[in-house]
C-alpha cells in the first residue's frame, strides 16, 4: 500500500461521508416541510370563520358574501351542504365498494397462482392507476348520461367507488395473506364449513389490517375534486337525493376558488377538509399499529 | 493470574480486558489474551457464548449498532486499534462471515477488487489485474473462474463464494484476517478446501477463526481459545488443549458433554 | 349443493365485477372517442390545434399530451433529490428510530392532503413567491406545477425505495464495512447498486401519479392550449384540459376529450404496467 496522502485520503473520505449526511437530512427536512407549512397556513387563515355555524348552515350566495366584506364582517353562512353531499357520496361509495372489495380480496387470496386470479389482480392494479379524472369521465358517461340524466350524487359516489376497490382489494388480499396458514387449516380441520371459516376466523382476525385499508382508501376519496366537478356538479342548497346534483368540501372549496367574493372561505373549508382526511388518516395508522 | 491462559510474547494483536455488552447485556467478559503473528488461532465455544461478538469488536464492526458498548483496550501492533480511524484499521483487518456474501451487483473480478474501488483508490488497469489474479490465485480460485471474471459473483457456487470473499478480504493485504464459522454454510469438500487454503495462507497472514466444528479446530489451527458464557477459560497450543485441556469445562466442551 | 361450492361461485362471480368495470371502462372511453377519432383520425395526437368555435371546430391533443409529459418529468427531476434523500433517511440512516417514524408518518401524510388543498399552496403561497423573483406569467406554468406536482409524488417515490433500501441485507453491508468504506461508500457502492431496480421501479410508479393529477396542475398551468416551449411557459396537461373544458362541452368537443381520457388511460396504464414489471422481476 502506498503510505502517500493515506491519511488525507481517509480524511476527505470521512468529510464526504459527513457532508453526505448533512445533505440527506437537510433534504428529508426539506421534503416533509410542505406538510407544516400548509397546515399551519390553513391554521392561521381558517380559523376564524371555522365556527359551529360554519359546520350547520348553507352557504351564502356572492351577494351576502361581497356585502359582509364591505361591512367588514366575517362571512355569514357555512358549508353544511357541502358537509353532507361528502358524507352521502362518501358513504355510498363505501357501501358499494367494501364488500366487492373485500369478497374479490378473498378470491384472489383463495386463488394464489391461478390465472384468473392473476389477471383479477393485475386487473385491479391497473384499475389503481387510473386517474380520478378519467374514472369521472366514465361516471358520466355510465350514470349521469344513463342513469339519472344528469349530474347526481351517485354519479359522484361511482366515481369514488372505483377509486376505492382496488384500494381494499389489494390491503384485503394482503392482510389475509399475512394471517398464518395453520389458523385457517385449523377451522377446516374441525369441518367448519369453508364460508364460516372465513366470516368466523380469517376476517376477524385480519379485521384491523381490512379497516386500515378501508379507512385509507375513504380518506384518499373523501378529498377528491375532479371526479365530482363532471359527475355531482355542487348545488348551493343541501340534497340528500342521489338522483340529483349534491355539492361536496372539495367541490365548494373549486367554487369558491372561483369566486372573488369568497375567497375567506375557502382556507376555512379546506382546514376542516385537512381536519376529516387527517383524522382518516390516523385512524388508519392506529389500526395499522394495533395489528402488531 | 490465570494460569490456563498461555502468555503469548510480542503479539500481533493484544486484547486487554475486553468486555463487550450488548445494552446491559455483558456477552464478553474481561477477555485478556494475545495473538501470534502468522499462525491460525481458533475461537471456540458453546453456542452465545461471544465467539462471534469478540471477533466482530476486533476490527469494530460493533460500532456499526449503537447498543454495543466495550471497555478495555485491544492493540494491534502496539497501537490501540480504537484510536486509529476504523477505516485504517479495517483495512487491516480482512473480515470472512459465515455466510458468502458477495456483492450481487458487481462481477466476480469486481468483487475482489472492491476493496480498493469502496476506499476510492483508483489504479492502473494492469495494477488492478495483478491483484485480482493474485488474490484468486491465493484462494485456488484463479483456474476455476478465469474465463467468466465478469460474470456476476453471486452465480458461483456456495464454497466457491466463500473462497471469492476470502480472496475480497486478502486483496487488500490486510494483516489479519477474521473468519466467523467460514464453512458452517458448505459441504465438505468446499470446507476441506478451505480449510487447505488457511493453512496455506498462515505464512503471509494471520488467521482468527470462529468455529463450531472441533475437529476442524484441530486440523488447522496452531493456537485454541475456549470461551464459555462470555469468559476466556482457556488459550493454548490446539495440541495440547485437545490431548490435555486444563480446564474442566474445555474438557466436558472437547469430550461432547455440552455444545 | 354444498355451502364450500356455494361459498366459490359467489366469490368468483363478484370478483368478476372488477374485470367488467375495467372492461367497460375500455368499451366506454373507446365508445365516447370515435366520433373524434372518425373525423380527426391520428392526427388528433399530432396536431396541436384546439379551437372549438363552431362551425371551425377542429380539436388536436398535442399541446396537452406534451404538457403532461413535461410537467411530469419535471416534477420527478425536482422530487429525485428529495424523495431519495429521505429514503436514505428512514430505510439506511435512521432506520427503526422513533425520528425515522415521526418522519415517515410526516412523508405518508404529503400523500393524504387533497390535490386541490396543494393547488391552493401553490396558488396563494408558492406563486407570489415565484412572482417575486421575477416569475413570468403572473406566476403561472410549467415550472410551478411541477414544483407542487414534485411534493405530491413524494410519498409514492420514498415508499417504495424507502423499503427496498431497508431490505438490503445487512452482511452486505458489513462485508463493505469490514473492508473499510465508509457510510456513504457502502451506501453509493452496495446498498443503492443492490436496491436500484426497486428505486427506479418507485419513480416509474410516482410518474404515473404525477401524470393523472388534475387539480394542483388545472389551477397552477395557466390553461393555454400551447406546448410548453420550457419551464417558463404556460400551458395545460392532459387531464387539466378535461377538467376545464367538460363543463361547455358536447358533441365533438366532449368526444375529444374523452378521446384525451382515453389517451391518459392508456399512458399511465403503460407507466405504471412498466413500474409493476419491474417490481415483479425483483423477485
Ligand atoms: N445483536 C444482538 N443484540 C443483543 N444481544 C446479542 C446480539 N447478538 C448477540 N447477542 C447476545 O450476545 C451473546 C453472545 O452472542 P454471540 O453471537 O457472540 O455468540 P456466539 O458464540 O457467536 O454464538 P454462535 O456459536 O451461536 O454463533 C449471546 O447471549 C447473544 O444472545
Ligand atoms: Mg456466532
Amino acid at each position: 500500500m502506498k503510505a502517500i496522502n493515506e491519511t488525507e485520503n481517509i480524511n476527505s473520505r470521512i468529510r464526504k461521508d459527513r457532508v453526505f449526511l448533512g445533505l440527506v437530512v437537510l433534504f428529508s427536512v426539506i421534503t416533509v416541510s410542505p406538510i407544516i407549512l400548509i397546515i399551519s397556513k390553513l391554521i392561521e387563515k381558517g380559523y376564524k370563520q371555522l365556527s359551529f355555524g360554519f359546520l350547520v348552515e348553507k352557504t351564502p350566495d356572492t351577494m351576502e358574501a361581497m356585502t359582509a366584506i364591505a361591512n367588514n364582517e366575517l362571512i355569514p353562512g357555512g358549508i353544511v351542504n357541502g358537509i353532507l353531499g361528502t358524507l352521502l357520496m362518501v358513504a355510498m361509495a363505501a357501501v358499494i365498494a367494501i364488500p366487492i372489495a373485500i369478497i374479490t380480496g378473498v378470491y384472489l387470496y383463495e386463488n394464489q397462482g391461478k390465472w384468473l386470479a392473476n389477471i383479477t389482480r393485475n386487473v385491479s392494479d391497473i384499475l389503481q392507476g387510473v386517474p380520478s379524472i378519467v374514472l369521472g369521465l366514465i361516471s358520466y358517461l355510465w350514470v349521469v348520461k344513463y342513469v339519472t340524466n344528469g349530474f347526481s350524487a351517485l354519479a359522484g359516489s361511482v366515481s369514488l367507488a372505483i377509486m376505492m376497490l382496488p384500494m381494499i382489494v389489494r390491503s384485503t388480499e394482503e392482510t389475509l395473506k399475512m394471517i398464518p396458514q395453520t389458523l385457517k387449516e385449523a377451522g377446516l380441520a374441525l369441518g367448519i364449513p369453508y364460508w364460516r371459516v372465513l366470516t368466523g376466523i380469517l376476517i376477524p382476525t385480519g379485521f384491523s389490517g381490512l379497516m386500515t385499508g378501508i379507512l385509507l382508501a375513504v380518506s384518499r376519496v373523501i378529498g377528491e375534486t375532479a371526479p365530482l366537478m363532471l359527475t355531482a356538479l355542487g348545488s348551493r342548497a343541501i340534497n340528500m337525493n342521489i338522483s340529483k346534483p349534491t355539492s361536496a368540501i372539495p367541490l365548494l372549496i373549486w367554487e369558491f376558488y372561483n369566486d372573488p367574493n369568497m375567497v375567506d372561505m375557502i382556507w376555512s373549508s379546506s382546514l376542516l377538509l385537512m381536519i376529516i382526511v387527517l383524522a382518516f388518516n390516523l385512524t388508519a395508522k392506529q389500526f395499522a399499529a394495533n395489528r402488531k | 493470574m490465570n494460569t490456563n491462559i498461555l502468555q503469548v510474547k510480542d503479539p500481533i494483536l493484544a486484547i486487554e480486558n475486553l468486555s463487550v455488552a450488548y445494552d446491559k447485556n455483558v456477552a464478553v467478559k474481561d477477555v485478556t489474551v494475545g495473538i501470534k503473528k502468522n499462525t491460525v488461532t481458533a475461537i471456540m465455544g458453546p453456542s452465545g457464548c461471544g465467539k462471534s461478538t469478540l471477533l466482530r469488536v476486533l476490527n469494530r464492526m460493533h460500532e456499526l449498532y449503537e447498543n454495543i458498548h466495550t471497555t478495555g483496550s485491544v492493540t494491534l501492533n502496539g497501537e490501540d486499534i480504537f484510536k486509529m480511524s476504523a477505516i485504517k484499521l479495517r483495512r487491516k483487518t480482512g473480515m470472512v462471515f459465515q455466510r458468502p456474501n458477495p456483492f450481487p451487483t458487481m462481477s466476480i473480478y469486481d468483487n475482489v477488487i472492491a476493496g480498493y474501488k469502496l476506499n476510492g483508490i483508483n489504479q492502473k488497469k494492469q495494477e488492478r489485474d495483478e491483484i485480482v489474479e493474485r488474490s484468486l490465485r491465493d484462494v485456488a480460485l484463479w483456474d476455476e473462474v478465469k474465463d467468466s471474471l465478469t460474470k456476476k459473483g453471486t452465480f458461483l457456487s456456495g464454497g466457491q463464494q466463500q473462497r471469492l470473499c476470502i480472496a475480497r478480504a486478502l486483496a487488500f493485504n490486510p494483516e489479519i484476517i477474521l473468519l466467523d464459522e467460514p464453512t458452517s454454510a458448505l459441504d465438505p469438500v468446499a470446507t476441506s478446501k478451505i480449510e487447505d487454503l488457511l493453512i496455506t495462507l498462515k505464512e503471509h497472514y494471520t488467521i482468527i477463526m470462529v468455529t463450531h466444528n472441533m475437529s476442524q479446530a484441530a486440523r488447522i489451527s496452531d493456537y485454541s481459545l475456549f470461551m464459555y458464557l462470555g469468559e476466556l477459560v482457556e488459550y493454548g497450543k490446539t495440541k495440547n488443549m485437545f490431548t490435555n485441556p486444563q480446564d474442566r469445562r474445555t474438557e466436558e466442551y472437547l469430550t461432547g458433554k455440552f455444545g | 349443493m354444498n355451502s364450500d361450492k356455494i361459498t366459490k361461485i359467489v366469490l368468483f362471480s363478484v370478483s368478476f365485477i372488477i374485470l367488467i368495470v375495467a372492461g367497460g371502462i375500455v368499451f366506454s372511453l373507446v365508445g365516447g372517442a370515435i366520433p373524434s377519432f372518425k373525423t380527426f383520425g391520428f392526427g388528433f395526437i399530432t396536431s396541436s390545434h384546439w379551437d372549438p368555435t363552431e362551425g371551425r371546430e377542429n380539436y388536436g391533443a398535442l399541446p396537452f399530451i406534451a404538457g403532461t409529459l413535461i410537467t411530469s418529468f419535471a416534477a420527478l427531476v425536482i422530487s429525485f433529490p428529495l424523495s431519495f434523500a429521505t429514503s436514505l433517511f428512514l430505510g439506511e440512516y435512521y432506520r427503526n428510530t422513533r425520528v425515522a417514524k415521526i418522519l415517515g408518518t410526516m412523508v405518508d401524510l404529503l400523500a393524504g392532503i387533497p390535490s386541490i388543498v396543494y393547488g391552493l399552496w401553490g396558488f396563494y403561497i408558492l406563486r407570489p413567491f415565484l412572482i417575486g423573483i421575477g416569475f413570468e406569467n403572473q406566476g403561472f406554468g410549467v415550472l410551478t406545477s411541477s414544483i407542487v406536482l414534485a411534493i405530491m409524488i413524494i410519498p409514492y417515490a420514498t415508499s417504495l425505495s424507502n423499503e427496498i433500501i431497508s431490505m438490503v441485507p445487512n452482511d452486505l453491508k458489513e462485508a463493505a464495512y469490514s473492508l473499510g468504506s465508509t457510510r456513504y461508500e457502502v451506501i453509493r457502492y452496495v446498498t443503492v447498486p443492490a436496491a436500484r431496480s426497486g428505486i427506479f421501479a418507485g419513480y416509474i410508479l410516482a410518474f404515473g401519479r404525477a401524470l393523472g393529477e388534475t387539480m394542483a396542475v388545472t389551477m397552477l398551468i395557466g390553461n393555454s392550449n400551447i406546448i410548453p416551449d420550457g419551464l417558463f411557459s404556460t400551458g395545460n396537461t392532459m387531464a387539466s384540459v378535461i377538467a376545464n373544458q367538460f363543463g361547455e362541452a358536447d358533441g365533438l368537443k366532449l368526444s375529444s376529450l374523452i378521446f384525451i381520457g382515453l389517451l391518459l388511460f392508456v399512458i399511465t396504464g403503460i407507466v405504471n404496467s412498466i413500474g409493476k414489471l419491474i417490481i415483479k422481476k425483483m423477485n
